[in-house]
Parts: C-alpha cells; structure tokens; sequence
C-alpha cells in the first residue's frame, strides 16, 4: 500500500511532479500493439506525410492521453483515484519528441463526500510547445 | 477538404443524434492484457505494480489487480462496428478526420475478469468555417458498465472532420 499524497498536503497553485517520455516506433508500436491501433500514418513515414504531416508519422493521441493518466498515477499512488481526465489534441508528436506531463492545481473540495483536486494539465514537448491542453480530477485519501 | 458544399451534416446524423446504439460487450478481461498495456504505456520504465503484481496488489485499497483507467478492453475486436459519430456527413466528399480531444469519467476500476458493456451516441455536433475550410465537429458519448452493472467510464470524444 502506497499513499503519496494526502489531501491536506496539497494547495491550489501546486504543481505535480513533471513526467516524461521520449517517443518513436518504440512508443507507439508497442501502443498498436496493445489498442490494436494500426494506423498507417502512426507506423509509416509516407503514410504520414500523405496524410499532410511532413516529418512522417507521428504518434497516437491516445497515447498521450495514457502518459497523462500515468503522470497522474504515479504521482499520487495507488491509494487515490483518478475521477476524471479531459484533454484537447492540439499539436502533433513528432517522432524523437519528448513528451513532459505538467499539471497544477487549481481547486480543492469536497462532493459526495471525496476529497477532490482539480487540476489543469498540459503535455509540452521538448520546444515548449503546448500539445494537449486539458485538466483533471483526483480523490485524495485524508491523512487523518 | 469541403469544398462547394453548404453543410456537412447529413439528415442520417440528424436522425441518429441522442439516441443509444446497440450495446457492445467486451471479452473478459485478462490479466495479461493489462499487464501488457501498463508495459506499452509506460515504456521504456516499469509500470507500476497494482497493474501486474497480484501479490502487491491484494495488498491495495483495490484488494488485485486493477486495469489503468485508459486501458481499453474492447481493443482486437473480431467484429468491428462502426461508433454512431461516423454516420456519414453530407456532400459526399471524403474526409479527413482527426481525434479533438475527450474528457473521460471514471467510476469503478476494471479488473481481471471484468465484463464491459459499452453502449455509444451521437451526442451533439456542429460546424464551422475554419482553417480548412468548412469544419465539422462531433461529440460522441460512450458509457461503460461492467458485469455488476456498476459505472465504469463514460467519455465525451470530440472527432474533427473537414
């Protein structure tokens, strides 16, 4: 049993620990392996330059949306929840990308009796650049 | 990209908007399927335990294994079945789409073993004029309950076609 973070502990205008991943075929072939996501513009370069992109292929939103959920997980361990994650794909992730989760809270309270923590939350790439603008909301254990 | 056409919506999506489609149930979940989407999510380091380690994981709140909540149990589908959103739009031109975005809702986990029946509709749609020319965006929802019954997931998917 892993409690990392209780919901005393944390303050609007928190940010949670920034998490990263570099991605190529590696990423996203094991990713179409596991979602049986075989699109040809995320396995082949023509593909994806066909499809407007002109570095080649690129990878799966989707993907990104599990690096926010994992970002999320292993900062607050096992013990709290995940209650919901939005996002918007707005850039592209390009093949060598590093991809950074980033997330600050912004509301703390207290519904149907969960301790929740809102958060706004971000995937940057290695230029700075936003690529998926979104926010989430946990449910943190008491320390008590 | 639509050209010389007035609207993309089409009567059939006007039709089918709000009204559920045929539910989908998944395969039982096996342990082995989340243990491999943890892997492919967090490569190259190790996913956590709760996700593979039934040992560790009777020793959570979760009492086993449970799924991330982006794992996806209806993936490898024998049958295919087209999801409400892609009824399809008017002007008979062909399309580009692409994924906008979505906000999921969790409710309980999944777990090894779990049945997942998903039932999807056209929720809301509009279109506006915008880089590409004429731009048509859907909102799809899609709810998720397991073999209890109990509220799993239901996400909000925004596709982008032009």
């Amino acid at each position: 049993m892993t409690i990392k973070v209780y919901f005393e502990d944390v303050s609007v205008g928190d940010e949670m620990p920034a998490w990263s991943r570099t991605t190529d075929f590696m990423n996203w072939n094991r990713y179409a392996a596991v979602n049986d996501e075989f699109v040809p513009f995320h396995m082949d370069d023509e593909a994806g330059r066909k499809a407007g992109n002109k570095e080649g292929a690129f990878g799966m939103g989707n993907l990104r949306y599990a690096y926010l959920a994992n970002a999320l997980r292993d900062w607050i361990g096992d013990e709290a929840e995940i209650r919901e994650i939005g996002c918007q794909y707005r850039a592209i992730n390009q093949k060598n990308d590093t991809l950074t989760v980033v997330g600050r809270v912004v509301e703390k309270s207290i519904e149907g009796g969960e301790n929740r923590v809102k958060l706004t939350t971000n995937v940057m790439n290695q230029a700075g650049e936003t690529t998926c603008p979104g926010h989430a909301v946990l449910v943190l254990p008491n320390r008590s | 990209m639509a050209t010389g056409v007035d609207t993309l919506i089409s009567p059939a999506m006007e039709e089918v908007k709000g009204k559920w489609g045929e539910a989908r149930v998944s395969p039982p979940i096996a342990a082995s399927d989340i243990r491999k989407w943890a892997i492919a999510t967090y490569w190259p380091e190790t996913p956590p335990p709760v996700y593979w380690d039934e040992d560790y994981a009777r020793t959570t709140r979760w009492g086993g294994i449970v799924a991330p909540p982006d794992f996806n149990p209806f993936a490898w589908a024998v049958r295919r079945v087209a999801p409400a959103a892609m009824a399809q739009p008017a002007g008979g031109v062909r399309l580009t789409n692409m994924n906008g975005g979505q906000t999921d809702t969790y409710g309980v986990p999944m777990r090894p073993g779990d049945v997942i029946t998903a039932r999807s509709r056209l929720k809301d749609f509009n279109e506006r004029q915008g880089r590409f020319g004429l731009m048509l965006y859907t909102f799809t929802e899609n709810e998720w309950t397991n073999q209890k019954g109990e509220f799993v997931r239901r996400r909000i998917a925004t596709s982008i076609r032009y």
